[in-house]
């Protein structure tokens, strides 16, 4: 085991599945002479050249749609999105098309394509750059939506991604870039782990209630499980990782056994998918429930630049420890 | 304001007859071809304007759905595109792609299945008119959001190009497609990166009822690539020869120059948009010019006065071309509906040994 950084884990997992298979290739704005906006990509010009690592003209539908294309034919490009709210111009290319492929032409031809791209608030961005809007994709029969929140997780889903028949969106959380965690040591190799798509994960088994994140949001939850443990609460943390297909399986399981359920995720609430997580607690862990569940989501705004009206839109350490001891509380448990 | 001189149609509603419709390239004559060749094309014409014909009626008879766009009065600019490839090349084309599926190497009966949305057809009954794709064939489908072919048509000619490969992309899309994003998109990109690509714009003068005056600010399409550095040609694209001399030579062209090539035919759409379409838009001088430019009969009549063409052989072609089409039909009439047990097989390439295939309340899809 290693302590590395989830970029650190993105880049190497990247370039040893570079290495495996000569038809995985880069593409991108700025991922070559620039190194990538957020640094994955750095050293891959030199290591690779320009065949495999291309930087594209500012021109999403036209990379995202040429990257679609390539995979039909056989290629395995990994493209990065800048960031997932750049993806909107793309969109046509990404909904209409990458995930229809397979379906429309009965079988024939698949499209084996990864769109990296990281997203999320909290960095003072503004109302264009700090969107989740990952829901989008994860409505799409076809798409399959990734959002690790390990670097362990972000390593085996970028092998799993990478060697999947089917388009991903890899999503990425500009805030968990720098986060640090424990990494298998044969990670970046072609032995490491791969995740399986379409599973959960249990970040931290718990008996009192069930906590669901996913990127970011379940970072944050392994964190309110610490805090919380040391007043006696025992909280079972779910990751959702992947977000279509979606695993409800491992959701309801775990509302069965603590019998309530708080959801926290870091894009809007009305639509969104801790509504689609509701909804599926309701239908198969009805019998269970001894309370409502609670969501605890963005503030629905478009996201301010200033920093104060920023951190008390987004959810916090302190809005999801909150839900989950009201929660408790209408249980009968009274907690703090 | 607006340059004045450039001659812009007033509205939507009737489109001018007088059309500027320059043609441009050295055609072939039919005394330089084979007889045998001609014959063939003369056929190959036949069969994809009796398809056509065929397949608005089965429409009209409610035997297919959805949307229908035929390619009657393009049947010189597909025939032509189509010789011009080598059997390796792939096509990417839009939604009329009836006849460019046929061109590429599919067999008519499996295209009227598909038509018919049977499990025979191309794309087992789940892509119906505008869908067309057989990957031994090379045809890459037909695609149905004006311009969405383009980014992907310029990713297969990529694909090549990583590889080394000698394959020519050939893109097919309408004069409409040529305003929308993807179009300088792809066009930039291919010329940036060397792609062997050639996109060709059938230039029908109409997408759906908006005339390339209305809509284009260089109506001369093929000019259109100079942004790019993409040489262009435009071509009589009611001349099976001309078109394929020059589609050949572009096609050619991009295969040992390894750039993209842009390509412009001047076409005439005889009928509507689709099926549906009674063309109201169109003025009594514009659709009798359409009619009266009828690509089969011009051919036919030059033929014949070659001598290459009488009315025993004409017999003849016209017998097998009917017969096939009757096959066709037969086929596609007499093939089974795809089954519904198999309608989660096409979610994913790699399936998901966790996704939920329930639908609620429909006991045929309990797990
Ligand atoms: C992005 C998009 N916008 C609008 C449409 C609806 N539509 C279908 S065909 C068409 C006209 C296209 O004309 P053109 O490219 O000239 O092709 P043609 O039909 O003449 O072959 C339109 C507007 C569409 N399918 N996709």
């Amino acid at each position: 085991m290693s302590v590395i950084t989830y970029r650190q884990a993105l880049r190497e997992t990247i370039r040893a599945e570079m290495h495996r298979d000569e038809n995985v290739f880069l593409m991108g704005e700025e991922i070559g002479v620039f190194e990538g906006s957020y640094k994955i990509t750095e050293g891959m010009l030199t290591e690779f050249g320009e065949r495999r690592v291309r930087d594209t003209p500012i021109s999403e539908e036209g990379f995202v749609g040429s990257a679609i294309g390539s995979a039909m034919l056989g290629l395995r490009p990994i493209v990065e999105l800048m960031t997932i709210n750049f993806s909107l111009i793309a969109a046509d290319q990404i909904i209409n098309h990458a995930p229809k492929v397979y379906g429309m032409f009965g079988g024939q031809t698949s499209v084996p394509m990864v769109i990296r791209t990281p997203g999320g608030g909290g960095q003072q961005l503004g109302a264009t750059h700090s969107q989740n809007i990952e829901l989008f994709y994860s409505f799409i029969p076809g798409m399959k939506v990734l959002a690790p929140s390990t670097p362990a997780e972000a390593a085996a889903m970028m092998r799993a991604a990478v060697r999947d028949d089917d388009p991903v969106l890899f999503l990425e959380n500009l805030g968990l870039y720098n986060s640090k965690g424990e990494v298998p040591d044969n990670y970046a190799d072609d032995s490491g782990p791969v995740a399986e798509i379409g599973r959960a994960g249990v970040l931290r088994e718990g008996s009192d209630i069930t906590l669901i994140g996913y990127s970011r949001m379940a970072a944050l939850a392994t964190q309110v499980a610490e805090e919380l443990a040391e007043q006696d609460i025992s909280v079972e943390v779910i990751d959702l990782r992947s977000l279509r297909p979606l695993d409800r399986e491992t959701i309801v399981n775990s509302v069965a056994k603590t019998g309530s359920a708080v959801i926290a995720e870091d894009d809007w609430l009305t639509y969104g998918i801790g509504a689609e997580i509701a909804a599926s607690i309701q239908e198969g862990a009805f019998d269970f429930l001894d309370a409502p569940v609670r969501r605890v989501a963005m503030a629905e705004v478009p996201l301010p630049y200033a920093k104060p009206l920023e951190t008390a839109a987004l959810p916090s350490v302190e809005s999801v420890t909150t839900a989950i001891k009201e929660t408790l509380n209408a249980v009968g448990r009274r907690v703090g | 304001m607006a340059d004045t001189a450039k001659p812009k149609s007033g509205s939507a509603a009737k489109n001018s007859g007088g059309r500027r419709r320059s043609r441009k390239g050295t055609p072939t004559a039919v005394a330089d071809e084979s007889p045998e060749v001609l014959r063939e094309y003369y056929r190959r014409m036949l069969l994809i304007r009796r398809f056509e014909e065929r397949t608005g009626q089965a429409y009209t008879q409610a035997r297919i759905g959805g949307y229908c766009h035929l390619n009657l009065g393009e049947e010189a600019t597909v025939v032509g595109l189509m010789t011009a490839l080598q059997e390796r090349d792939y096509l990417f084309a839009n939604y009329r792609d009836h006849g460019y599926a046929i061109e590429k190497g599919i067999e008519p009966r499996r295209v009227m299945a598909e038509l018919y949305g049977r499990s025979t057809g191309t794309s087992k009954g789940w892509g119906g008119s505008m869908h067309m794709y057989d990957t031994d064939a090379r045809m890459l489908g037909g695609w149905g959001i004006v311009g969405g072919q383009l980014p992907m048509a310029t990713g297969a000619a990529m694909a090549v190009s990583y590889r080394g490969g000698d394959e020519v992309v050939m893109c097919q899309m309408g004069d409409g497609t040529t305003n929308i994003g993807a179009w300088h998109e792809s066009l930039n990109i291919a010329s940036l990166w060397n792609l062997p690509i050639v996109y060709v714009v059938i230039n029908n003068y109409l997408g759906m009822g908006t005339t390339v005056d209305m809509s284009s600010a260089e109506p001369d399409l093929y000019k259109r690539g100079c942004a790019f550095r993409i040489e262009g040609e435009r071509v009589d694209g009611q001349d099976v020869l001309a078109v394929r001399d020059t589609a050949r030579n572009l096609v050619e062209r991009a295969r040992s120059e390894q750039r993209p090539f842009l390509m412009e035919t001047m076409s005439y759409r005889m009928k509507g948009h689709s099926v549906v379409d009674p063309a109201k838009y169109r003025s009594k001088e514009d659709a009798q010019e359409a009619r009266s430019n009828d690509p089969l009969a011009a051919f036919e009549s030059q033929l014949e006065e070659a001598g290459v063409l009488d009315e025993d052989r004409k017999k003849e072609i016209a017998d097998a071309v009917r017969q096939e089409v009757a096959d066709a039909a037969d086929f596609a009439e007499n093939s089974p509906h795809p089954d519904a047990s198999t309608l989660f097989d096409y979610t994913y390439a790699s399936p998901v040994a966790n996704e939920s295939t329930r639908m609620p309340a429909d006991p045929v899809f309990a797990d």
